[in-house]
């Protein structure tokens, strides 16, 4: 498969991907393989594809994951919005969030890139796209991770949630008057309160040993 | 007493010169009682002889009737019998002076700012060894039974069960190619380079040979935990650069081990062979992972037998620390790591048997090992010092200090090398700084001492010298690159540990990148560590968790159980700090519950709970709540009895009412039937006193339950708040917490409510079914600097 004409462009392509999402050629051959086998050597990725991943389905996140690859917002272009299939780029462009850094950075680099980061997770907050995470958005987040859990009472969630969403209320926006009502988890606060994470360092996958061949991965 | 005694004496007027002078008298009596205790020694082999009318000794002098004349003795009104209780008494006034050692430097905080605890220690051994001295006596030198078996344990299991396993697991693969490949470096480079020094024709060291130049290298070249533990603590420094020294010293203990033996078993036999080589090599991997196998065993053990001991709450920690010891004693026995198997133990046990004990089992583990290792560390060191002045000592210059000097080349390289190395698999790299602290923190201890006195006289002739080099190594790395830590961590500007507590919205991001990176992970098809970690918590929690924790609290997910404990220690710091005139938070704000919660389309946010009904509802919760706790005190010497803190709390809530504002409701745990994390803040110790229903007639009961979305917002209740126990809970999810909401205006229920007519107005309250909805909140978060501290004010 693939006439021998098309191989050179591809190679273009891969090297215009590289430069711009930062892999090397080598992971982008791999990913390519990757995408290649979720969706069936077509042109573009759908979401039925990612059930071929069955280890996916024990994820309590998974739907908030595959949204993730078809938000446009994580696409780099300033789009808004969800589409029902992507390209390789557009593959490649979320896997590069991440990339492990591959050399030391300055201190400008690390905080650009833990925004960056940071950005990814509020995008899978914020599902309705109006720039906060609300309560009920929260409490949905805690509900699917708790959703793996069997004796869940419904109330805990909430309360989970509830309390999560007040101590973030405290720690941004000190003084509230009694009438206020607090809107939703901002991105700047989100940043906030999620510094002690140190994202930049958690958010990685070694792609340096990936493999990709479907014998190995996937069931 | 001995403030008068300076005063007079001394004429210091000054605080802490008081005390500096009370500490030096404390030593100086107590290092004087010692050398008397050590004087009755010789006595003991003279005691049969007393029964001889003929002889003389000294215990005549001691005893009161006199053994002239065998047929005449007065009836002995006093009489002075030491020998028997000579070990006991000895050993407990070691440990006397060690308490008070430690005592006497916190007193001080001066010197302790710039001096590291241990260093101190060292001196103050160093003098009571050599009062001991001028008395005459023999200093006693820190055998290696008693510091084997009864010093290391202790502090080993400490760090091991309050191991912070994340960082840990982690960073192994660094931690591994440290301990191991690391020790290993320093034993053949040390070794190795000695041996050509002592092979110079200048220095007439020649009769040490290859092997016991290697043997001697081995036991100096390992990190020691103990030493490691006793600087780190004090200079609160981040925790990547804390758990891979640490780890390292804990792990470096298999290769100790192996080492030393192969080392001593081929030194008396007198050569090596390639063979050999190779069994060594599988004699290291038999130790390692076995020590760690017989501790897991353990582990489980301790774990499943935690699931039945709710009925004797009493004994739990006793089985933490026996099957921790066995786990020791057991690797020990079969010369494999002692070490790793106590680390292993704890490791292992440690989620399971949280789950499973009470809350105060759980203060009694923590604070025992702390005691425990606190009190072994001090007199470690101090018997360091005392050792020091009595041990036989050979002094040869080229010898000593080439071992130091090669020692610190050693580990620089060995830390530059490997980090090199390291480096290209670790996603954060170690950076120059980092190894610096590695290689600095490097500190040698008490267990080379030990295994240097293991040294049998006879096939190694110059093990003096080597006890006086070792210790020698000892005191540089502690006096000076103890002393010298601190100010270079300050000057390099190392990043320090982060004091503030984890916060439920870390918490919750926390699992949530754990699960979307191994969800990514499966969709690249590439297992990662994600993946199998997942995996292991699969596993975990469908089958290990059934078995080993008793009852529904096998199911609970880490983040309810997390929230819960936060609550509950947010309710413990809310009343604790009630009857102070600072707010229990860090931040005040003035953001409450109110705030959050969604927009109801006739009113923007709910009205405000009128400052009387609050007053009257808190006494109402507060009258009940203390009267059914005192209904099912019942004191027996297998239940632990009611907290006294009940008075006290009492008083604390009187006195919170005074202070302002409205915002901070409290959160008062109600016991519920799935969740034992909540039964540590029951309000008995013994969670089967639940099962004693309430008789409703006599008692004015208050029904509490939680604010569901179904039920209109409007509707007041008081829901029995202890009635629900003996029946199952049916889709009200009773999880902990009275949540209030506040009613409107209009409901009138303000008239039964007066707490002088309590008595009488049951009859009405309970005909009605009010219910009221009390909104939960949580008293602010904030990053409160303390660990957990966890204060029994509930029982």
């Amino acid at each position: 498969m693939g006439a021998s004409k098309s191989v050179p462009t591809r190679e273009h392509d891969f090297e215009d991907l590289a430069e711009r999402t930062g892999f090397s050629l080598d992971q982008i051959n791999n990913l390519h393989k990757r995408f290649q086998w979720l969706n069936n050597h077509q042109e573009t990725l759908r979401r039925e594809d990612f059930e071929k991943v069955s280890h996916l389905s024990l994820n309590p996140i998974r739907s908030q994951i595959i949204q993730a690859f078809f938000d446009r917002r994580n696409f780099g272009k300033g789009g808004v919005g969800l589409v029902d299939e992507i390209g390789f780029e557009e593959f490649l462009t979320v896997m590069s969030y991440f990339k492990p850094p591959n050399k030391k950075l300055t201190n400008e680099e690390t905080e650009a890139n833990r925004t960056q980061k940071l950005r990814f997770l509020f995008n899978m907050h914020d599902t309705d796209n109006d720039g906060t995470i609300t309560l009920d958005e929260y409490r949905h987040l805690v509900e699917k991770l708790l959703s793996t859990c069997e004796t869940l009472e419904e109330d805990t969630a909430k309360a989970i949630a509830d309390a999560a969403m007040l101590e973030v209320a405290k720690i941004t926006v000190v003084h509230m008057e009694p009438h206020e009502v607090y809107e939703g988890i901002t991105f700047e606060q989100f940043q906030q309160i999620l510094k002690g994470i140190e994202v930049e360092r958690k958010m990685n996958i070694r792609f340096l040993q990936m493999d990709t061949t479907p014998m190995r991965c996937g069931k | 007493m001995f403030q008068h005694l300076a005063r007079t004496a001394f004429g210091c007027k000054s605080f802490v010169g008081r005390r500096l002078v009370t500490v030096a008298l404390i030593v100086f009596l107590v290092g004087t009682v010692l050398p008397l205790g050590t004087a009755s020694s010789p006595d003991i082999s003279t005691r049969d002889l007393n029964r001889d009318p003929n002889q003389h000794n000294t215990d005549k002098d001691h005893n009161e009737h006199g053994h002239h004349n065998a047929s005449r003795k007065a009836f002995p009104v006093l009489s002075f019998d030491f020998q028997r209780l000579q070990m006991p008494f000895e050993t407990s006034l070691w440990v006397l002076l060690a308490s008070l050692m430690k005592l006497g430097f916190h007193l001080t905080p001066r010197i302790s700012s710039i001096v590291p605890e241990s260093c101190l220690l060292i001196v103050v051994g160093l003098l009571v060894g050599g009062l001991i001295k001028v008395v005459g006596q023999r200093p006693p030198v820190l055998g290696s039974d008693l510091f084997f078996l009864c010093l290391l344990p202790p502090i080993i299991l400490d760090a091991g069960y309050f191991l912070p396993i994340r960082p840990f697991t982690e960073n192994l693969g660094t931690i591994l190619m440290f301990a191991v490949v690391g020790t290993l470096w320093n034993a053949f480079f040390v070794g190795g380079l000695l041996y050509g020094i002592c092979q110079l024709e200048q220095v007439h060291l020649g009769k040490v040979d290859l092997l016991a130049c290697l043997l001697f290298a081995s036991i100096i070249s390992a990190v020691d935990p103990v030493a490691v533990l006793a600087v780190f603590e004090e200079i609160h420094i981040n925790e990547l650069l804390h758990i891979l020294v640490f780890g390292e010293s804990l792990l470096n203990d298999a290769v100790t081990l192996v080492l030393y033996h192969l080392f001593e078993e081929f030194a008396e036999v007198g050569q090596v062979t390639v063979v050999d080589g190779l069994l060594g090599i599988v004699c290291f991997l038999v130790v390692a992972i076995g020590g760690v196998l017989v501790g897991a065993i353990y582990g489980i053990l301790a774990a499943f037998t935690s699931r039945f001991t709710s009925h004797t709450r009493v004994i739990e920690p006793l089985f933490v620390f026996l099957y921790s010891y066995m786990a020791y004693l057991s690797a020990e026995v079969f010369h494999l790591s002692g070490i790793m198997a106590l680390i292993a133990c704890g490791v292992v046990m440690r989620p399971y048997v949280e789950a499973n004990i009470s809350h105060k089992s759980h203060t009694t583990i923590k604070y025992f090992l702390k005691m425990w290792s606190s009190v072994s560390d001090t007199l470690i060191f101090i018997f360091l010092g005392v050792s020091t002045v009595a041990g036989n000592h050979s002094w040869n210059w080229t010898f000593v200090t080439s071992t130091v000097i090669l020692c610190l080349v050693s580990r620089v390289l060995g830390v530059v090398g490997l980090t090199y190395v390291i480096n290209k698999f670790r996603i954060v790299k170690l950076t120059t700084k980092d190894q610096f602290i590695i290689a600095y923190g490097g500190l040698r201890g008490a267990i080379a001492f030990s295994l240097g006195y293991l040294l049998d006289d006879r096939i190694f002739p110059m093990r003096d010298m080597f006890l006086t080099a070792i210790i020698t190594v000892i005191f540089f790395t502690v006096f000076v690159q103890g002393m010298t830590i601190r100010p270079l961590v300050d000057l390099l500007a190392v990043k320090k540990k982060q004091e503030t507590k984890r916060s439920i919205n870390e918490e919750i991001h926390t699992q949530f990148l754990d699960h979307l990176l191994t969800g990514i992970e499966d969709i690249c098809g590439h297992y990662g560590h994600h993946h199998w970690k997942d995996k292991m918590n699969r596993f975990n929690k469908k089958y290990v968790k059934k078995c080993l924790i008793a009852g529904e609290r096998s199911k609970e997910p880490q983040l309810i159980a997390f929230y819960h404990k936060m609550e509950m220690k947010q309710a413990i710091e809310l009343v604790e700090s009630g009857g102070g005139v600072k707010p229990p938070s860090a931040i005040p704000s003035t953001v409450s519950m109110q705030n959050i919660q969604p927009k109801k389309p006739p009113e923007r946010v709910l009205p405000q709970l009128p400052k009387g009904r609050e007053e009257e509802i808190r006494k109402i919760l507060r009258t009940n709540l203390q009267r059914t706790r005192q209904r099912l005190q019942s004191y027996n010497r297998h239940t632990l009895v009611a907290d006294p803190y009940e008075d006290r709390w009492n008083e604390i809530l009187l006195k919170r009412r005074k202070i302002s504002q409205m915002s901070n409701y409290l959160t008062v745990p109600a016991p519920p039937p799935e969740s034992p994390t909540m039964s540590r803040a029951r309000l008995t110790s013994d969670p089967q006193a639940w099962s004693i229903k309430p008789d409703s007639d006599s008692v004015p009961t208050i029904k509490v339950d939680l604010a569901s979305p179904q039920s209109p917002p409007d509707s007041v209740n008081i829901t029995d708040e202890f009635g629900k126990r003996p029946t199952p809970p049916g889709g009200d999810g009773e999880d902990g917490g009275l949540v209030m909401k506040a009613p409107p205006p209009s409901l009138s229920v303000t008239a039964p409510w007066r707490e002088e007519k309590w008595g009488e107005q049951t009859e009405e309250g309970k005909g009605e079914q009010h219910q009221q909805r009390l909104m939960r909140c949580l008293s602010d978060p904030g990053p409160s600097a303390e660990e957990e501290e966890d204060e029994p004010f509930l029982p």
